[in-house]
């Protein structure tokens, strides 16, 4: 290994950080605070992109691996990537800089502060999906945990302190869980190395504990039913790149620990909760699809819509198909995208009136047209049309779900309409009909910075409705693998026991 | 040349709607210009097919690709995707050209034609697709298309809310024909047309366990994408979305509601009938439902006072003609009476829009009258559409008509015969309700109290000349044709893009059958006369004194009022429910909130200890020796 480009992008937004926290002692730096950080996201934007283009995509296993010591004997500091990771990296790379152009408009207060905080961020989250050593993945896990707090807590709404903690008390409860795991492994295998472990094989008897650890620590984090209730009321109380970062890459870590982690090493214990996670799936997808219907305030209603999207990435996960994992792993793509596109949206009216309840919208296409044209293009993404990125995700992962059960297929394929009922009826309320109120009357169309990071997201999702073939492309021989993977180690554990 | 006729559309709506700036003209002419080339092209290639027999499978690139799930972007052209080529761009043409003038004064011209471009976009890749999934993209994208040309008119509430309902309602369909589309890959392995085709007669006896029940493999997938064509094509129990969807623009309801958009579920069991020819109770559903619609929509027809809602009820049942005949076999009479009716429906719906033009957007008929002196062009071209959908002899929907109704006898079998008397019947019904609209329109005494009689006045060139090319399309569109879709040349023409397992048999037709129907749509010229206008009094009479059953006509059945009690207002009340009770009250309370007033109370508690006075803790402490004295003893 000549460069070591992992850490390079992992660690290029905590440069940028500290250069702003360096750079502190005046108040007139505040622009080049913001030139700072969208320098050095972008530049790691690029870098990932040239990562992306430099990555082998015939090549089953991991690359770019980097594996230096730590603790020595103890923890080893390794990264490296598969087909599966790159995508969440570009993903996040793609989304920090749209964050940190959206915070000019939208944080008042302690820019810098706020700035430093979404680069820490990025580095946290970076490291989550490159790391292949349990103990660096619980760290960056956790680690992420602590710039969010501060982001809701400190730029937060009125009720912030209430939503951080609701948020802090969950997470870390099923992390805690998630430690113990760890070291319970550590005990068994001697080993926190993703790779050795996945090559040692886990024995059964402790597969199912262990999984229900990790389990809890992922579904919190996803969130599923009925754990999910922190989610809206921290996106209500987060500023709009908090939302943001928190529905299109947070909850990722969580899908992506699923994949990589709970299917990797617990394959028994994978398929003895299959129907454990079907349960918890259809109806985070059915409740939360119902309770979007009656929301009053728009970031509630995107947030329990996460909930559902995120449904879905579940069901996919745990067909263990081709076409569920790649279908789960590009709803989470395309839900990143998607539900960036969307707060960033509600955070375009928000900044504008200071309202996020529905009712106190109404007629927007009158003065609002071109914000009209792109919010839609997102509403129908959200609803799943044919020709968004939203389609292929879900229709994929109901194609897997359907190969194992026609009755979970049903009920999921129902989700689908209830997210257009919720949607459109968003859509109308807020933007159709006559304009209702004389105060947002004069609030102007978006501006240069929310167009272009509004029209490139909503590019990027019909560019892949169309033409998904980049992304499937990179994932396939890492999802076949997987499978391959899965399929084997069962077939191992059923034979242990003969 | 056929990417052309699939990509102009799109690219006149994308120039269209961004191109704006350039001034309301440019986008109007733009629009209209890229989709008559790609009429003139279908037109080409319609004759190429028919004459020459070129047809042709173009691959554009790979969509999806995820092991065995492999879909391309893909232009097939064969005699069933040909003729409808045809039937969509000449169309959607003729409503460009009507639009300009129809939309003369609206504001957002390019918005409008913009959707008009992209849904003939949605409906052409429908058509042109060679696999499933394709199909589901163009199927849900007329079904997005129109949904925003519905609710077009953002401002009023009635439309927003009848787009939505369209969209809705087409999703549930939608639902179904996702099933269908999952349980071929599943069991096929394949999306693509050709493949599932060649692989179904090896299925024809799998049966598979379905939610508990046993049932036929290929008959399940049938009836799932035959759910899919009744959301599409507003069949009974799917069909309340289509009456609502006349709150958007008139040319729209000529475009989607009635010529092309409704059809599209027709077309899918035609595409589909090698597979449906291997389940006779699909067959039967389909024949029954569409039987069913046929006399419902036209029950309802009768007494509707909206111009647009009784040709939108007229669709609906002439909709389910195409059904019963797709369920009795006959596949090619039904897309016959697709073609044909595509003319004359589009007639009347663009002469009904000149009407509406012509009164200053009035559309109740009790409204109208008396004024065919005045609108002499609307008046005739709508008495054309009239005898056209009638069954007059001659006229085209005479020839597509009777045929349905001989071919359905000539099955002698009871589904045979009774899809033959409800198409007697409805023949019957359909007069009845046309006629009426034309006498009320247009004769009698002039009733409108808004615009007076020299007020109204006859449309523009611009909008009369479509109308024109539809009437000479209704009058001729059956004589010129039956030969190739149903007639002699049938056989050559479809090729294999229609599949029959036994041939129909075209056997001699007792002569009182030919005869019957000519003659009861005839008759029901001057009885309707008679009693709409001649003896109104009669039917008043009749109306108080049956009070009953008008209101349940004039009500739709209460199709509505019943989905409302129960779809809408339970999932509201449940959503309100698991938001309150299972969110908040149960799950926030006992989990986050509960764990913090627990550790709340228990600290508090713990306070108390900590009171800073010494004896209190010397006592404390005195306690806890003593206990633990006495635990020491006791062991």
């Amino acid at each position: 290994m000549n460069f070591p480009i992992l850490s390079s992008i992992i660690f290029l937004p905590l440069l940028g950080a500290l250069f702003i926290f360096l750079s502190q002692s005046k108040t007139s730096s505040i622009k080049s605070a913001i030139y700072v950080s969208l320098f050095t996201s972008i530049a790691n934007f690029l870098l990932s992109i040239f990562l992306w283009y430099s990555f082998d995509r015939n090549f089953t296993g991991f690359q770019f691996v980097e594996d230096k010591n730590w603790i020595s004997g103890l923890i080893k500091f390794k990264l490296g990537i598969d087909g599966i990771s790159i995508l969440f990296i570009v993903l996040t790379t793609f989304i920090a800089p749209i964050c940190i152009l959206s915070c000019i408009n939208s944080v008042k207060t302690r820019i810098k502060e706020f700035l430093i905080a979404i680069l820490v961020l990025e580095t946290f989250m970076l490291g989550v999906f490159c790391s292949l050593d349990l103990v660096i993945f619980y760290l960056f896990f956790e680690a992420g945990l602590i710039p969010m707090f501060l982001i809701i807590g400190i730029w937060g709404g009125p009720r912030r302190v209430y939503s951080a903690y609701k948020f802090f008390l969950y997470t870390l409860l099923g992390s805690v869980l998630m430690l113990i795991a760890i070291i319970a492994i550590y005990w068994i295998s001697g080993t926190t190395d993703f790779v050795q472990i996945l090559e040692f094989k886990i024995p059964k008897e402790y597969q199912y504990i262990l999984w229900l650890a990790f389990f809890s620590s992922f579904a919190v984090k996803l969130p599923m039913w009925p754990v999910h209730t922190w989610l809206p009321d921290a996106h209500v109380e987060a500023p709009t790149a908090g939302s943001v970062i928190l529905a299109s890459i947070l909850l990722k870590m969580a899908g992506y620990g699923f994949l990589r982690f709970s299917v990797g090493m617990f394959p028994v214990a994978s398929e003895y909760f299959t129907p454990l996670v079907y349960t918890l799936s259809i109806i985070a997808i059915i409740y939360t699809s119902l309770v979007a219907l009656m929301q009053e305030d728009m970031k509630k209603l995107i947030a329990y819509s996460s909930v559902a999207h995120m449904g879905y990435v579940t069901l996919g996960i745990f067909t263990f198909t081709k076409q569920g994992i790649d279908g789960s792993i590009y709803q989470m793509i395309s839900h990143g995208l998607i539900s960036a596109a969307l707060f960033l949206s509600v955070g375009v009216l928000y900044d504008r009136t200071h309202s996020r309840m529905i009712n106190s919208y109404g007629g927007i296409v009158n003065i609002l047209p071109k914000f009209s044209l792109i919010f839609m293009i997102f509403t129908l993404s959200a609803l799943g049309i044919p020709g968004t990125s939203g389609f292929i995700g879900e229709f994929l992962v109901l194609i897997g779900i359907f190969q194992k059960n026609y009755f979970v297929a049903i009920l999921a394929t129902l989700g689908v309409i209830l997210a257009a009922a919720y949607m459109l009826w968003l859509y109308k309320r807020v933007i159709f009909g006559n304009l209702k109120s004389n105060t947002i009357k004069e609030i102007k169309d978006i501006n240069i910075s929310e167009g272009l990071v509004l029209s490139l997201l909503a590019i990027a999702t019909i560019v892949f409705g169309f033409y998904p073939e980049p992304i499937l492309d990179t994932i396939s021989v890492s999802s076949d693998y997987l499978i391959e993977n899965y399929k084997k180690d069962l077939a191992y554990h059923l034979m242990v026991k003969k | 040349m056929e990417y052309l006729i699939l990509f102009l559309p799109l690219l006149g709506s994308i120039i269209g709607y961004f191109g704006k700036g350039l001034g309301d003209k440019f986008s109007v002419l733009i629009t209209s210009l890229f989709i008559s080339i790609s009429a003139i092209l279908s037109t080409i290639v319609f004759y190429n097919g028919a004459i020459n027999n070129i047809y042709g499978n173009y691959k554009i690139f790979e969509w999806i690709n995820s092991g065995k799930f492999i879909v391309n972007w893909s232009i097939n052209v064969d005699p069933l995707s040909s003729v409808m080529l045809v039937v969509v761009t000449l169309i959607s043409s003729l409503v460009h050209i009507y639009s300009i003038g129809y939309m003369k004064n609206d504001p957002h011209k390019p918005r409008f034609m913009s959707y008009l471009s992209l849904f003939t976009f949605a409906m052409l890749t429908l058509i042109v697709s060679d696999n499933f999934l394709q199909l589901f993209f163009g199927w849900e994208g007329v079904g997005l298309s129109s949904y925003l040309l519905i609710g077009y008119w953002y401002k009023k509430n009635s439309a927003n809310n009848a787009a939505i309902k369209a969209f809705l309602v087409n999703r549930v369909g939608d639902f179904g024909l996702a099933i269908g589309i999952f349980l071929i890959f599943f069991h096929l392995g394949t999306v693509n047309y050709q493949e599932v085709f060649r692989l179904i007669p090896e299925f024809s006896n799998v049966n598979v366990n379905f939610l508990g029940l046993e049932i036929n493999l290929i008959t399940l997938i049938c009836l799932f994408l035959f759910m899919g064509a009744m959301g599409k094509s507003a069949q009974f129990f799917l069909h309340t979305w289509l009456p609502d969807a006349m709150e958007g623009p008139t040319p729209v309801s000529a475009l989607i509601h009635a010529a092309t958009m409704v059809t599209a579920g027709v077309f899918l069991v035609v595409r589909c009938s090698p597979i449906f020819e291997f389940s006779q109770i699909a067959l039967n559903t389909v024949a029954i439902i569409g039987m069913i619609t046929a006399v419902f929509a036209a029950s309802v027809a009768l007494v509707q006072n909206d111009i647009k809602r009784i040709i939108a009820y007229s669709t609906c049942s002439q909709l389910g003609y195409m059904f019963f005949a797709a369920g009795v076999g006959a596949y090619h009479v039904a897309i016959f009476h697709l073609f044909t009716h595509a003319f004359f429906k589009a007639l009347l719906f663009l002469g009904s829009g000149s009407v509406i033009h012509a009164f200053n957007d009035e559309q109740d008929i009790r409204e109208m009258g008396g004024v065919w002196k005045k609108l002499p062009y609307t008046w005739v071209l709508m008495l054309i559409g009239t005898l056209a959908l009638t069954g007059f002899p001659f006229l085209s929907g005479f020839y597509s008509k009777d045929a349905i109704i001989e071919f359905a006898y000539l099955k002698h079998s009871i589904v045979g015969y009774s899809a033959a008397s409800v198409g007697i019947i409805t023949a019957f019904l359909t007069a009845i309700y046309s006629w009426r609209l034309l006498f009320l329109t247009f004769h009698g005494k002039y009733n409108n109290k808004k615009t007076s009689l020299e007020k109204t006045h006859e449309s523009p060139i611009i909008m009369l000349i479509p109308l024109i090319i539809l009437g000479i399309g209704a009058v001729l569109s059956g004589i010129l044709f039956k030969d190739f879709f149903i007639g002699k040349d049938s056989i050559s023409f479809w090729q294999d893009s229609i599949f029959f397992i036994n041939e129909l048999s075209h056997e001699y037709l007792p002569l009182w059958l030919i005869l019957i129907t000519p003659i009861i749509v005839t008759i029901a010229i001057p009885v309707s006369y008679y009693y709409f206008i001649n003896n109104p009094k009669i039917l008043e009479n009749f109306k108080s004194s049956y009070n009953k059953i008008y209101n349940f006509l004039l009500n739709k059945w209460y199709f509505d009022e019943i989905y409302e009690f129960i779809f809408v207002k339970p999932l509201k009340k449940l959503g309100d429910l698991f938001w309150k009770k299972g969110d908040e009250k149960t799950i926030d309370r006992f989990g986050p909130d509960g764990i913090s007033k627990v550790v709340r109370y228990i600290s508090n508690k713990a306070i108390k200890f900590q009171t800073g006075f010494i004896y209190d803790y010397a006592f404390v402490m005195l306690i806890g020796l003593s206990a633990l004295i006495t635990y020491l003893i006791l062991k």
